[in-house]
């Protein structure tokens, strides 16, 4: 029996719709990208919050350096590793707007350390949404911050070495430490549990972001299949199998829940 | 009457700043200029005006906070001396390439490197020509006094929001730290969010259902595309120069020898044309108070009516070049200059003068 | 009228406030006023000085290296300062802690001893005002009356109770200053 397109685009056959937030510009990642489902997870929280109108966004330098072109809101595009601070003055002279930013590894570990440490340590009421795939995507696959003890990038051609290269930043760690962050989660969106469950920390974190109680921070590790030279399916086992030993997943800190 | 004060320039720039309905000002401390966020702090605007005052972890945070928030199309500007400019030069670009209204002051002192802490006009080239990387020009006031200081925050939000463009008062060490009357205006309440909506319907101000999103970016991958913004830019450049070129003139008229200064320099100068005339010698003054756009047509009037003209500056020769491209070799150009944070004085300048005239 | 004065001694004598007194009144008299000091690390410990400029008219530059009135409080500043008097002008210095007094004779010369003033009055803090005092009383630019008013502009609003004693100290000053050489 043959269906017809009509057929399944009757509204009792439909049990996927894309976010209404994302618009329908081709995403530029590479197929198998962690970006795309964070983005549709970030797309997601908003429409159902209903803050589009209340809502602004910081891109970064990086792979996300576009993704004011797929959601549906207003952005701002900082300077790389700055985002933390067009945040910081976003909401203090908008404190009704939801703000956040959307930096990868090279952007809020490297370059962008200092800003994003001291917004930590002011407590700004904001979101920051942390794509952590341990290289830099965008300029071709070189050593992040992040990037594993012997992993293999175009800068690290033999493997990290701690000698030569130091060891690898664990962020989220790091700033749970700070008085000024309220939330810190280390998530996932390999399979479609871990986006559920990466989803509803997204969703927590704006939602902690308006009352006033410091910075949520939400790591996504994140996979670079083409950076990393894999297949997807290849990139989704070796993140669960060596990012996940040094990032590992689950909630960092919660003030609201540890107390 | 409006009121008089007595205060410093810095002190001034702070004080007009919550009396213009700013928005918000985020600064990091270097002297010459601390006073302006130290005022700011101890008047506690936040309690009467709502404006927000942050001190943040360095001048590249702060002039991005400048980013962030005139993004969201409000009133907002930081201040520095020369090593923190340099360390801002990059936002000021993206600024600059994003199109956003803002305001920053330099309370200049002498360079290069941490140099010194006494006041200068060496940065002149870097903000006068760029500064940051691109194609772009920044609108630059130079202050000679206290008031000006004050009267310069808004004139400068009004050229900023009117093209959309970086604003820079370009101070020095003397302007910031000397005293003077200041006479104060009438408050300005800050923007309503109504008339925010209206002056910057670009701004991030949260996506409504009934238009289109908002974008700050100065990002653009393909060629043709940023060609065609670079072409834009400099369309709206010609209009500045067209229409905001602003300068003083003292004693011009009948000048034989015309001196071409700007901020504390200018001050000096004219002690320096009162000396002249009393000796019989025809001296003028210039004063740009623009600095770009650069009063080059006036320059290049009074160089075919004098036998000579002088730039003087707190630095190796910066602004002269410019006189110079003015004076398209109608008359002789000459350049004197202090360095380092030294000062010269009228006497200096006299003696100067009369060698490069052949007058000694 | 154009009155171009120095006023130089350690950071913590007062220096920078006194101008600010001075240049306050000028401004209740409605005169034009210039206030520039010296800033930087200098200030910390060393010595400090401000030039402050009173004129009828706009002030053009704020920067002299000749001065009508040089008000000397330390050796430094004294070695420093009085060859910048301007012939005929005037010199006020406070004797104590120094050891080269000036020896000048084209200049009017006046020493206050402001320690054993601001002792009158019963508090150190008053040191500056008996030295303006002494200032005022050889040079009256300012009324007595618009120094009140620009010690009541200067002063913190919830230290306004103590005009009255930084009046006194000025009118201490006043009475107390020697007059050591005159032209």
């Amino acid at each position: 029996m043959s269906i017809s397109i009509e057929e399944i685009k009757r509204p009792e056959n439909i049990i996927y719709r894309k976010p209404a937030l994302l618009t329908d510009n081709v995403m530029h990642y590479c197929p198998g990208c962690s970006h795309g489902t964070v983005h549709k997870l970030v797309a997601e929280v908003i429409d159902e919050m209903g803050i589009q109108d209340r809502t602004v966004g910081i891109c970064p330098v990086g792979c996300s350096v576009f993704a004011y072109n797929y959601i549906d809101i207003d952005w701002q595009e900082a300077a790389h590793g700055r985002a933390p601070a067009l945040a910081t003055a976003t909401k203090r002279l908008c404190p009704d707007k939801y703000v956040f930013t959307y930096q990868g590894d090279g952007d809020l570990a490297s370059i962008g350390t200092a800003e994003i440490i001291h917004a930590c340590g002011r407590g700004e009421n904001i979101v920051v949404i942390f794509i952590n795939n341990g290289i830099y995507g965008m300029t071709g696959g070189q050593m992040a911050p992040t990037t594993l003890l012997g992993m293999k990038t175009s800068t690290t051609p033999y493997g990290r070495d701690a000698k030569l290269n130091g060891f690898p930043l664990v962020i989220a760690d790091m700033i749970a430490h700070l008085d000024g962050t309220a939330y810190i989660t280390r998530q996932s969106v390999h399979t479609a549990a871990a986006a559920r469950k990466a989803k509803s920390a997204i969703r927590k974190a704006f939602e902690y972001s308006q009352k006033g109680i410091g910075l949520s921070f939400v790591e996504v590790v994140s996979t670079c299949n083409s950076g990393w030279k894999m297949s997807p399916v290849d990139a989704n086992k070796w993140m669960v199998e060596n990012m996940f030993k040094k990032y590992p997943i689950g909630d960092i800190k919660d003030v609201l829940s540890d107390k | 009457m409006a009121e008089k004060i007595l205060m410093k320039g810095n002190e001034a720039i702070a004080i007009s700043a919550i009396r213009n309905g700013v928005d918000g000002y985020f600064g990091y401390p270097i002297t010459p200029q601390s006073e302006v966020m130290e005022t700011l702090m101890k008047e506690k605007p936040w309690e009467t005006t709502g404006m927000v005052v942050l001190q943040a972890e360095s001048e590249t945070s702060s002039i991005n906070m400048i980013y962030g928030g005139a993004s969201c199309g409000k009133k907002v500007m930081t201040s520095s001396s020369s090593p923190g400019i340099s360390l801002m030069c990059e936002g000021i670009s993206y600024i600059a390439g994003a199109e956003l209204p803002c305001v920053v002051v330099d309370v200049m002192r002498g360079g290069p490197g941490l140099g010194t802490i006494q006041p200068s006009q060496s940065d002149y080239n870097q903000i006068v020509k760029g500064g940051g990387h691109g194609d772009y020009h920044n609108i630059v006031l130079a202050p000679a006094s206290a008031q000006d200081m004050y009267d310069f925050v808004d004139w400068g939000f009004d050229l900023a929001f009117k093209y959309r463009n970086p604003v820079v008062i370009l101070a020095d060490g003397i302007i910031g730290q000397m005293m003077e009357k200041v006479e104060m205006h009438e408050m300005k309440p800050r923007r309503t969010a109504e008339e925010i909506l209206k002056a910057a319907p670009w701004a991030t101000t949260g996506k409504p259902s009934t238009r289109e999103r908002n974008i700050i970016t100065s990002l653009s991958l393909d060629a043709d595309i940023q060609e065609k913004f670079n072409r834009k830019l400099k369309n709206k450049y010609e209009v500045i120069e067209e229409n905001e070129v602003k300068f003083s003139e003292y004693m011009t008229e009948d000048a034989e020898y015309v001196f071409v200064a700007f901020g504390c320099s200018s001050r000096i100068c004219e002690a320096v044309v009162d000396e002249l005339r009393a000796e019989g010698i025809r001296a003028g003054l210039l004063r740009p108070i623009t600095l770009w756009p650069f009063p080059f047509g006036e320059i290049a009037r009074l160089a075919k009516q004098c036998r000579s003209m002088m730039s003087i500056e707190l630095n190796l020769g910066q602004m002269v070049h410019d006189v110079r491209l003015a004076a398209g070799g109608t008359c002789p150009v000459g350049f004197y200059g202090r360095q380092g944070g030294n000062i010269y004085t009228p006497e200096e300048i006299v003696g100067e003068f009369k060698k490069f005239n052949g007058l000694a | 009228m154009k009155e171009e004065i120095i006023i130089a001694g350690f950071g913590g004598q007062g220096v920078l406030s006194m101008g600010k007194i001075l240049a306050y009144s000028a401004i209740m008299q409605d005169m034009e006023v210039t206030w520039m000091p010296s800033y930087g690390p200098e200030m910390r410990g060393g010595t400090a000085n401000v030039c402050v400029i009173l004129s009828d008219k706009k002030i053009g530059s704020p920067i002299v290296t000749k001065y009508d009135t040089a008000i000397i409080l330390n050796q430094q500043s004294m070695d420093k300062f009085e060859q910048t008097v301007k012939p005929g002008g005037w010199l006020v210095y406070d004797p104590s802690g120094i050891t080269r007094h000036p020896s000048r004779t084209d200049i009017n010369i006046c020493r206050i001893d402001a320690i054993e003033g601001a002792a009158r009055i019963g508090n150190s803090k008053v040191y500056n005002m008996v030295v303006l005092g002494g200032f005022l009383a050889v040079k009256p630019i300012v009324s007595l009356e618009n120094v009140e008013k620009g010690l009541g502009k200067s002063i913190p609003a919830r230290y306004s109770s103590l005009i009255p004693m930084n009046k006194a100290a000025i009118e201490d000053g006043m009475e107390h200053v020697e007059i050591v050489h005159r032209i």
